[in-house]
């Protein structure tokens, strides 16, 4: 048995998510809806640049998706995005029912 | 016997063995017997001590999880971290004297909380993210 959740969907996700100023992003606009850049820097306390990075990673790992009016950009959630991580703890859940059917067995095979 | 239960914060097994929990605690920390149910490893039982255990690889991911032991508290609770994906998980298997055997709960879960400081000051765990995020995920299944 593998213990992977396709990794090759799941890693960009869990990767953008591992940082805590990106998943602030990512929940503010998941619970606030659509937000300008400046906006989310006024939220953020930290430089625009720095904001701007941190939603390329979002939009690279398909948690946002932004358009362009005027001289402004607004960024919204994607949050099916997060599908890899349900499926992580979908995974682990039968992972470990099937570990412990194992257990069951080799604690029947031990002496004492 | 088996109940399983899952939220979107964490993974909870449990279940009812009929065996003693000093036969159980040896199946859950000798890696020679770990790696009979779980899987390959190089456990030992001292709180601190980092160990990896091993799957067969597979195409962009080297079947690699990497632990370092949290609790070692003989016959009633073991603790590890499991790190993989770059998404750090806490494992917890607790032992309960149960009618006819042992209980065992496992949970894996607490997302580690982060050392850096957040996004607007404030701290934003896994744990508190997901919490957060339990509508946005609900609506996904």
């Amino acid at each position: 048995m593998v213990c992977a959740v396709n990794p090759a969907h799941a890693n960009p996700v869990f990767r953008a998510l591992a940082d805590p100023t990106r998943r602030a992003i990512f929940e503010k606009l998941s619970r606030q809806g659509e937000q300008t850049v400046h906006a989310l820097t006024r939220y953020a306390g930290v430089s625009q640049p720095a904001v701007s990075k941190h939603l390329t990673v979002l939009k690279r790992a398909k948690l946002v998706r932004h358009r362009r009016e005027g001289r402004e950009t607004h960024y919204r959630a994607r949050p099916d995005a997060l599908a890899p991580v349900v499926d992580w703890l979908r995974h682990y859940g039968a992972f470990w029912r099937d570990r412990f059917d194992r257990l069951e067995e080799l604690l029947e095979r031990m002496e004492g | 016997m088996s109940t399983p239960a899952e939220s979107t914060r964490s993974v909870v097994i449990e279940k009812v063995f009929p065996h003693p929990p000093e036969k159980i605690w040896r199946a859950l920390t000798e890696n020679a017997l770990i790696a009979q149910w779980l899987m390959k490893n190089d456990f030992e039982p001292e709180v601190g001590r980092k160990f990896q255990f091993r799957f067969d690889p597979v195409q962009g991911w080297d079947g690699v999880i990497d632990c370092q032991v949290l609790i070692v508290d003989p016959l009633n609770r073991l603790s590890y971290t499991w790190g993989s994906m770059g998404l750090e998980s806490v494992v917890l298997f607790t032992l309960t004297p149960a009618e006819g055997g042992t209980h065992v709960r496992m949970e894996q879960s607490g997302f580690r909380p982060d050392q850096q400081q957040a996004y607007g000051g404030a701290k934003y765990g896994w744990q508190k993210f997901l919490g957060a995020l339990e509508q946005v995920l609900g609506g996904l299944k």
